[in-house]
């Protein structure tokens, strides 16, 4: 079976979506730009779903491992025999499960924005802008190359500035643009930087090559990059941890993560496919991508593991105390990412070791169906709502029933309630931790009890409590926004249940993962705990909300302010960074670089100023310079010169 | 005539030669001007003719000097009273200071 | 392919423009002259494709020498490598470019376009010259043409401008001179006479003291042109004072012209010169980037702003060439052209910005993406070109740059790539400040509510550029192949000069 003819059309579909209706869709394609952009992307996701049948069924396995296949490639850039920059796809389990999500979320998406954004002037230019989005991402995911997944790195953010930014006259989200944008860009200086140190130390910018070199104990290119080293640190551990900077930015890890909530400014379908589903994610697919490299390499794991773990732990702390929908749920994201980041840092190469990439790349999975749900829902409720905030909220389980009930499984699927999909991945990643590290476990044990915690006082500050006045006539909007819903409920209903160890595992084999009834009692616990918790505090309007928040205190008010994280930021890029770095180099270029040309100039002045003050111009003041000059010669002739 | 030294008009034309050349220096109406470069002028004519008159008798070329300067004195009297009429005719002055447009 | 015609046609253009009456008729036959110069230019690199293809493998292809000044052994010596086909290339769109966004050049317009076809000259021939007083007879004709078109045509501070331009350009044409000079004196074609002749020069080895002795003329000399830091300051004086196609062609070919310099006089014919002092071109190059890119930041003008970070994006190509590898010298030919492209776009799109609010103070603007799409959309590609994203031209070429400089092993040359890498961050905050002040946010004043959006020859000539820029950013291969052979054999000049060493 030859992929090629086709496979290049999955990411190339969404490509011409984006460049039709980027040129003509604003004059041409006014009100059917969003059908257009459907239909391209309809296509795309059919076929991402026959390769994937074509992979995982059919002609994926040689000797029962699941082999990487680079149908296509095409040098794009030489640099030098050996590195060049490829563009390629590459099919191996965890490009072809991403390339089916990303096209599935996005689907959704696009469908459920052609009623969320109907009335919106830029109908055109957001399908447009969607499209470049999947385009990239696509291109991400399917990169065979490390210089390619770098390209579309860069891609999904543009597309991401884009698209926060949509909504370009409020300066808030112009702002929140910029700031997701620089942050995440700083961090792909780290990513840079690995790229080039790797690059170098590997000779080749080819994943395949890259891996099967830096892997291989026996090779020069591996000796040479563990033994040298850089103050102190083999030169593998900074490269690996300059590229997981660079996935730490994308994947809003601490200290990185402050882009993300602010990040809620665009448009809600937006957050649900691109801070939500896709791109945030990209962060642990780099990882799980180069993963045979972090494998053989402990300290970089253990980077990852550690950053993972705290991201996990402090969001979901400042999930349960934020009150805009939004940014709950964006918290909740970071949480969940800090999840998939640390079971990967505790997997190791092989075999059962491995269960955490399995686990980190299931949750992946499931956490896509739910969280798209959760931020669509959210669009859903905003969109009759007018309002981000949970006070604006209440009893809105009457105006809405489907959204209610997606809502509400959605919820279960986050807080790990069996039999919903997050229950299956999240058991699978405390599993990994529990065998590889028992400080990480029990953090992430708590963890999901917070996650319970703060998920169901979302759901019923929104659906329960006091109801609110709500103006006009509330009604739930579109079948095109309650259809993706739908689907999206189904999906995280089912997915649990997809045996993923057979098909996505670290070393290609089948992994079983079989499931421990007694394991699970103790996580599923916590989060009913949490879930009962918010059952007491939020279900009925009461002041225990305010009494726990009061009795907590410092904690709950710096949460609220989450942690001074953007404070400090702010701290450092205006105080330091613009007045002791940027203020200074103007001044110097201003005054002491250009003034010493200005002061080269101003001295030739002076000095022909001075000189031209003999010439006067006034014929007597020549006759007496002259008549003394003579003067001057006759004393010299008569008298001196004898 | 045999009388007077040499020294005696020599004493003239030196003092001649510096009134011109104090006229010169010191005043700024050209026309006074054009007059103490005529004294200079003069100054020298005494000089060549009494040279001549002295020291080689029998010689005339002193005396054709002289003349050439006088000739050329005219000339540049003209040219140099139509210069001042001029500008007399723009500036409206015929102070040297006045004409000041070409300076640097 | 007769070389000769792409001095030919610009000169007859601008002969041409000065027969014409009124401003229709004069930027008609610009615009048509301009559009000959655009697609001789594809011919050229056409019939380069096809000579290359066919196997011939001359550094230099479509030659013409004849003798112009023979007891100074000067040659009209012409002939053009892939390098120089880019560099044709990058000044014939910036060229049409320019010509279409002055269409309505009301005052004095017959002297403008003249100037500017006259400033293409210079620049073409400086590009195709293969004898080092050509090349320098050329640089001076470019030179002239800037004073003029700031100091009358200019605004702000416009005298002061000119001047310092002019001054310092011409400060760097005068050490350049002392360089070639130099370099003439010490050449030996055997029979005891000397040459300018940049092939022959090449091929002999001038002695490693002079070289040394004359390097910093030629490269300081050109780098004044190529905004080599701390000679950089007429940069921002002069692009933000002149109108804005003098502007396009300042940033996008003169700044240009320093670059190509410094590569193909003194890097080429002083191989172990450049190899010495590559040290401090990096260090210089490398404060250049950075510092340019926080003065960048700092700024609140649009122009100067551009200005600016043209002087850290030139920093780029300074490095590349202080790199010394045959990747980061692709790379630098690669961001003279993409910087030119995507500069001039950038000063085009200032321009329409100024042309209808009058203002280029980012304080005073705000929101224009609702009254002119078109111009902010042209306004945020160019700063994203800026800020090096894949799919533009700009990315391809620091990235390049990157590569080439991080093939060196030394710590010196990994902390230098570094420290220019740092500056994408940079860039995207001065980029995403201008973009989000001037382009998004609400409107800045109601009046602008008023504004027309572009007209069809600043759609074309933004149009044109950013074709431009999207043929590298997607396909660089191209590029990739046309600059490669150029930068082959000056890195072969470079490794033989050490063998010989």
């Amino acid at each position: 079976m030859n992929y090629s003819s086709y496979i290049a059309l999955i990411p190339l579909l969404p490509l011409a979506g984006f460049v039709l209706l980027g040129l003509f869709g604003k004059k041409y394609f006014k009100t059917f730009s969003g059908t257009i952009g459907i239909f391209l992307l309809l296509a795309s996701t059919v076929l991402a779903l026959y390769t994937a049948y074509q992979y995982f069924f059919i002609n994926g396995k040689v000797n029962d491992v699941y082999q990487s296949i680079i149908p296509v490639k095409y040098t794009w850039l030489q640099f030098s025999s050996g590195t060049s920059i490829d563009m390629g796809i590459i099919l191996d389990p965890i490009s072809v499960m991403m390339m089916v999500v990303v096209t599935f979320v996005s689907l959704m998406v696009h469908i459920f924005s052609l009623g969320y954004m109907k009335s919106e002037e830029r109908f055109g230019t957001y399908y447009s802008f969607l499209s470049l989005f999947t385009f990239s991402m696509l291109g991400l995911v399917v990169a065979s190359n490390i210089f390619q997944i770098y390209i579309f790195w860069e891609l999904v953010g543009v597309s991401s500035y884009l698209l926060i930014g949509f909504y370009y006259d409020r300066p808030s989200a112009v702002a929140a643009s910029k700031k997701a944008f620089v942050v995440t860009r700083f961090a792909d200086l780290g990513f840079l930087i690995g790229i080039l140190i790797l690059a170098f130390e590997g000779g080749t910018l080819d994943f395949n090559t890259l891996i099967q070199r830096l892997t291989d104990t026996q090779s020069s290119q591996f000796i040479s990059i563990t033994t040298a080293s850089f103050l102190g640190v083999s030169v593998l551990t900074w490269a690996l941890t300059l590229v997981f900077i660079g996935g730490a930015g994308k994947s809003a890890m601490f200290p990185l993560h402050i882009w993300l909530p602010d990040a809620m400014e665009g448009p809600t379908p937006v957050s649900a496919l691109i801070h939500a589903a896709t791109m945030v994610v990209a962060g642990v697919y780099l990882v799980a991508r180069l993963f045979p490299v972090f494998s053989i390499n402990e300290s970089s794991l253990h980077i990852v593991t550690w950053v993972g773990m705290f991201s996990a732990l402090l969001a979901a702390i400042i999930a349960c105390t934020q009150t805009d929908i939004k940014r709950v749920l964006a918290f909740s994201t970071m949480s969940q990412i800090g999840y998939m980041m640390f079971a990967l840092g505790v997997a190791h190469k092989n075999g059962e070791t491995g269960l955490g990439y399995t686990a980190s790349m299931f949750h992946l999975f499931t956490h896509a169906f739910f969280k798209s749900l959760l931020f669509l829902c959210a669009g859903a409720i905003i969109h009759l709502v007018h309002s981000n905030e949970m006070q604006d909220m209440g009893g809105l389980r009457k105006f809405m029933p489907v959204t209610h009930l997606t809502f509400l499984i959605a919820c279960l699927a986050i807080a790990g309630i069996p039999p919903f999909a997050g229950f299956f991945s999240k058991e699978e990643i405390l599993l990994a931790t529990y065998h590889a590290n028992k400080i990480v476990y029990v953090i992430a044990l708590f963890t999901s009890g917070l996650t319970a915690f703060y998920m169901f006082r979302l759901y019923f500050s929104i659906f329960w409590n006091k109801p609110k006045e709500l103006h006009g006539h509330p009604h739930e909007g579109t079948f095109s926004m309650k259809f993706p819903l739908i689907i999206l409920a189904t999906g995280t209903m089912v997915a649990g249940f997809i045996p993923f160890g057979h098909y996505v595992s670290s070393d290609g084999k089948i992994l079983e993962t079989p499931f421990h009834l007694n394991f699970s009692i103790a996580p599923v616990l916590f989060a009913l705990t949490g879930i009962l918790l918010a059952l007491w505090m939020y279900k009925k309007e009461s002041n225990r909300p305010h009494r726990v928040a009061s009795a907590l205190g410092g904690l709950y008010h710096s949460a609220y302010k989450k942690f001074y994280m953007d404070e400090i930021y702010l701290f450092i890029t205006k105080k330091i960074i613009f007045n002791l770095v940027g203020r200074p180099a103007n001044w110097i270029d201003k005054n002491i670089v250009d003034g010493t040309m200005n002061g080269i100039a101003y001295s030739t002045a002076k000095i022909s100023g001075w000189i031209k003050g003999i010439q006067s111009g006034k014929v007597q003041g020549y006759a007496l310079y002259f008549f003394s000059g003579i003067i001057l010669l006759v004393i010299v002739v008569l008298y001196l010169w004898k | 005539m045999n009388g007077i030294p040499i020294s005696h008009i020599l004493f003239v034309s030196t003092a001649l030669f510096f009134i011109g050349m104090y006229g010169m220096f010191t005043r700024r109406n050209m026309i006074t001007m054009l007059m103490a470069i005529e004294l200079i002028l003069n100054s020298v004519n005494i000089n060549f003719v009494v040279f001549n008159k002295y020291l080689w008798p029998g010689k005339m070329d002193g005396i054709f000097f002289t003349i050439f300067i006088i000739t050329i004195a005219a000339a540049e009297a003209a040219v140099a009273i139509a210069i001042i009429i001029n500008l007399y005719r723009s500036h409206k002055s015929i102070d040297v200071e006045d004409a000041a447009e070409m300076k640097y | 392919m007769n070389l000769n015609l792409l001095l030919l046609i610009p000169i007859l253009t601008a002969t041409a423009v000065l027969f014409c009456k009124g401003l229709k008729q004069v930027r008609t036959v610009s615009f048509l002259g301009s559009a000959l110069q655009l697609a001789l230019s594809f011919i050229l690199m056409y019939y380069y494709w096809q000579e290359r293809t066919a196997g011939n493998n001359a550094a230099f292809l479509f030659e013409d020498n004849f003798t112009w000044f023979a007891p100074l052994h000067i040659n009209y010596h012409i002939g053009v490598d892939g390098i120089s086909i880019a560099m044709i290339l990058l000044t014939s769109f910036v060229v049409f470019a320019g010509i279409l966004v002055s269409w309505k050049m009301e005052q004095l317009s017959k002297e403008f376009f003249f100037l500017l076809l006259f400033l293409s000259v210079g620049a073409y021939g400086f590009f195709i010259s293969l004898d080092l007083f050509t090349l320098f007879f050329f640089l001076e004709l470019a030179v002239i043409p800037k004073f003029l078109l700031i100091g009358i045509w200019g605004s702000g501070k416009k005298e002061y401008s000119a001047m310092k331009l002019a001054l310092m350009l011409m400060g760097g044409s005068a050490l350049v001179f002392v360089g070639l000079a130099g370099l003439f004196f010490n050449t030996n074609t055997g029979d005891g006479s000397h040459t300018f002749d940049i092939l022959q020069i090449a091929q002999m080895h001038i002695p490693v003291a002079v070289q040394k002795l004359f390097f910093p003329f030629v490269f300081i000399g050109f780098g004044i042109f190529g905004a080599l830091f701390p000679f950089h300051t007429w940069v921002p004086d002069g692009h933000s004072s002149a109108p804005t196609a003098a502007s396009m062609f300042l940033a996008g070919i003169s700044m240009k012209l320093g670059g190509y310099g410094c590569l193909r006089v003194a890097t080429y014919l002083m191989p172990d010169a450049a190899q010495q002092y590559s040290t401090i071109i990096i260090v210089l190059s490398c404060i250049a980037i950075l510092y340019g890119a926080f003065a960048t930041m700092m700024q609140t003008d649009l122009k100067y702003i551009n200005a600016y970070s043209s002087v850290s994006h030139c920093g780029f190509v300074l490095l590349g060439i202080g790199m010394l590898t045959r990747t980061a010298i692709t790379g630098a030919v690669m961001q003279m052209v993409s910087h030119g492209l995507m500069t001039a776009l950038f000063f085009a799109c200032i321009g329409m910005i100024y042309d209808r609010t009058h203002t280029r103070q980012m304080s005073q603007l705000g929101g224009l993406l609702k009254i002119m799409p078109f111009v902010s959309t042209v306004f945020v590609i160019a700063g994203l070109c800026s800020l090096g994203l894949p799919g533009f031209s700009g990315f391809v070429a620091e990235v390049t740059v990157f590569m080439g400089s991080w093939e060196h092993k030394e710590a010196f040359y990994k902390i230098s790539t570094i420290i220019a890498c740092a500056s994408i961050v940079v860039t995207a905050v001065y980029i995403l400040r201008a973009v989000g002040k001037a382009i998004m946010g609400p409107l800045a004043k109601t009046e602008y509510g008023l504004l027309k959006d572009a007209a069809w020859n600043e759609r074309v000539a933004a149009g044109l550029l950013i074709i431009g820029i999207v043929a590298i950013g997607v396909a660089p291969f191209w590029l990739n192949q046309l600059v490669g052979p150029g930068a082959e054999s000056i890195m072969n000049n470079i490794s033989n000069a050490a063998v010989i060493k």
